[in-house]
């Protein structure tokens, strides 16, 4: 069997006395696109945050593409913290797009791109600037480099903010709710983009409400409630025939 | 009238405005008021015209607002400095430097800056002598106090200290102005914390942090004039104060340094509003609004308040 991509194993989170992941295990194979489902405040977006070390796991552990993040485990199977710039190398390989698109706003669709390039990769600007122009095409947007995310709409933010996260060439790529911030006729050019992502075999964490695009995209369905994942499998089983009472519950109120 | 034909609107309204008899009357009392401050001015002979135009261009007179200046731009560079790192120390999870952070806000913005002048004037006379070395320990190095801090140092050293305590503030309320989300977009992109602060938080604060700094700027160029207390005896209002009373002609030489020092705001708003476009950009500031609504801005009264070293009171004035 090959290496899983994402391997989560007994991930628990506390935020004080807040209980938020209590044991979830997760595996997405290279080339998966999983897609997690579940009520708010259920803890999707916490589970993301601790696949790239936004948050750090009060126990369990993450390994991405077999290294475990965060930490250097020794012969006695000890955990050693990393220090920040290898977290942050660890993080350089894993893409992530939020809800609120969080472009820099100071800087052009262009320049957004371009930033990490140059300043985590080391890539010279033209380097960096090439493979920026060759993204933005890739999203639709050749036409918008100079502009400033104030001056896109939301849709074209999110499609800005796919193609930064992919300048880095990432082995794998979150998404928490990327179109929940988006106004209805936006929704439809940013799945776009997701769906020819999944097409090229990019391995995808995706938090989302859509069911039309976890049913037509996903190889794995997960559902979780209160911290803990209730139901997952393919999604003809999960979401057209869900074993759990829960997870009927809430595809009722989606739907 | 222009040609219905062709307009747009077929309906267009044509009302007549409301009378306002009152904006009138009320610009009417402002101009004759001011007609009278200026033939008050020009025709007093007290104020001494001819006094004035020689001395606008007198060297001791230029020589003081050269110095005015090295003083005003020198403390600001120090203050600058120190307030980046004052702030930085301020937000750390280090309590240590947390605290040593707000012990110096408190401290320098505590005291009369006059009195910390003359503290500083004073320093040659408490430590004749500087040493770098270990505390109680060796020392390896020795100086000369009142050689190193001459009074034109002491006086810069004393305005920069100064300064810094309330830059340091207007900083913070800066990086504490960029959305949380900037950071975690940047760190999820694999930057170091010192990238992020250095490329995609400090340049959003600067939108924040320029215009109360151009306020500061300004304020500080008249605040030199209190370096008397160090004493130094160099600079504009000492100067002019200085061939004021030698001639025993005091306002036309007020007049002379009001002069100046309006002339150097003047120079220093142009600059400022600049500054403000260049780091407004992105915000569709860019773009010229004529009488859109202003941003508002950060006062030091509203950084000042931000601190939480101050009591929490909205009528509570705070000044150096
Ligand atoms: N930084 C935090 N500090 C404290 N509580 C948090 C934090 N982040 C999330 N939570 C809490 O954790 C729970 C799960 O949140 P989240 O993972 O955002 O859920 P979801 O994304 O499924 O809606 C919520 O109750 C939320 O209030
Ligand atoms: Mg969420």
């Amino acid at each position: 069997m090959t290496t899983p991509m994402v391997e989560v194993r007994g991930a628990h989170k506390m935020f004080g006395d807040l209980h938020v992941l209590r044991g979830v295990d997760l595996t997405v194979a290279p080339g998966e696109v999983c897609v997690v489902l579940g009520p708010s405040g259920s803890g999707k977006s916490t589970l993301l945050r601790c696949l790239n070390e936004l948050e750090v796991l009060t126990g369990g552990s993450v390994r991405i593409d077999g290294e475990l993040l965060g930490y250097r485990e020794d012969a006695h199977g000890t955990l050693h913290r990393l220090h920040p710039t290898a977290i942050a190398q660890q993080r350089s390989r894993i893409g992530m797009v939020f809800q609120r698109f969080h472009l820099f706003p100071h800087m052009t669709a262009l320049e957004n791109v371009m930033e990490a390039q140059v300043q985590v990769l080391k890539r010279s600007k033209a380097a960096a600037r090439a493979k920026a122009v060759e993204l933005l095409d890739r999203v639709g947007l050749s036409d918008r480099m100079h502009h400033y995310p104030a001056q896109l709409s939301g849709g074209q933010q999110q499609r800005v903010a796919i193609a930064r996260a992919l300048a880095m060439d990432p082995e794998i790529m979150l998404f928490d709710e990327p179109t929940s911030a988006l106004d209805p006729e936006l929704v439809g050019e940013v799945l776009a983009v997701m769906k020819d992502l999944a097409a090229g075999g990019m391995t995808m964490v995706v938090v989302t409400h859509e069911i039309g695009f976890a049913r037509e995209v996903a190889d794995h369905v997960v559902f979780m409630d209160e911290g803990v994942v209730v139901e997952e499998g393919a999604p003809s089983a999960v979401i057209d025939a869900p074993a759990e009472e829960r997870t009927r519950d809430f595809l009722s109120h989606v739907l | 009238m222009s040609d219905t034909a062709h307009d747009p609107v077929p309906n267009r309204i044509h009302a007549r405005p409301v009378p306002r008899p009152g904006r009138w009357i009320a610009a009417a009392i402002v101009v004759v008021l001011a007609a009278m401050a200026v033939h008050g001015l020009v025709t007093n002979p007290k104020f001494r015209w001819d006094i004035v135009w020689a001395y606008l261009r007198d060297v001791t007179v230029i020589r003081g607002v050269g110095w005015t200046l090295l003083l005003t731009f020198g403390s600001m560079v120090i203050g600058v400095v120190l307030a980046v790192i004052l702030a930085i120390m301020r937000r750390s999870d280090n309590p240590v430097l947390r605290s040593v952070s707000w012990f110096y806000i408190w401290f320098f913005r505590g005291t009369p800056i006059y009195t910390q002048l003359v503290f500083w004037g004073l320093i040659s006379v408490l430590y004749p002598t500087l040493s770098l070395g270990i505390p109680f320990g060796p020392e390896f190095v020795t100086f000369q106090t009142d050689v190193v801090i001459t009074a034109f140092w002491a006086a810069l050293l004393g305005l920069g200290l100064n300064e810094a305590a309330y830059l340091a503030e207007i900083v913070r309320a800066g990086l504490g102005s960029v959305d949380k989300g900037q950071e975690e977009a940047a760190r999820a992109l694999g930057m170091k914390e010192r990238t992020i602060l250095r490329r995609i938080v400090i340049p959003q604060a600067m939108r924040v942090i320029v215009p109360p700094t151009g306020n500061e700027t300004i304020s500080m160029l008249k605040t030199t004039s209190l370096v008397l207390a160090v004493p130094f005896t160099l600079d504009l209002t000492y100067a002019t104060n200085a061939i004021g009373n030698r001639l025993f002609e005091p306002i036309p030489l007020l007049i002379v340094s009001a002069f100046w020092y309006l002339l150097i705001t003047s120079v220093l708003m142009v600059g400022q509003s600049y500054l403000e476009r260049y780091y407004g950009r992105g915000t569709g500031s860019e773009r010229p609004r004529r009488g859109g609504p202003r941003r508002p801005r950060f006062g030091r009264q509203a950084a000042i308040k931000a601190s939480g070293t101050a009591k929490d009171d909205p009528f509570l004035e705070v000044t150096p």
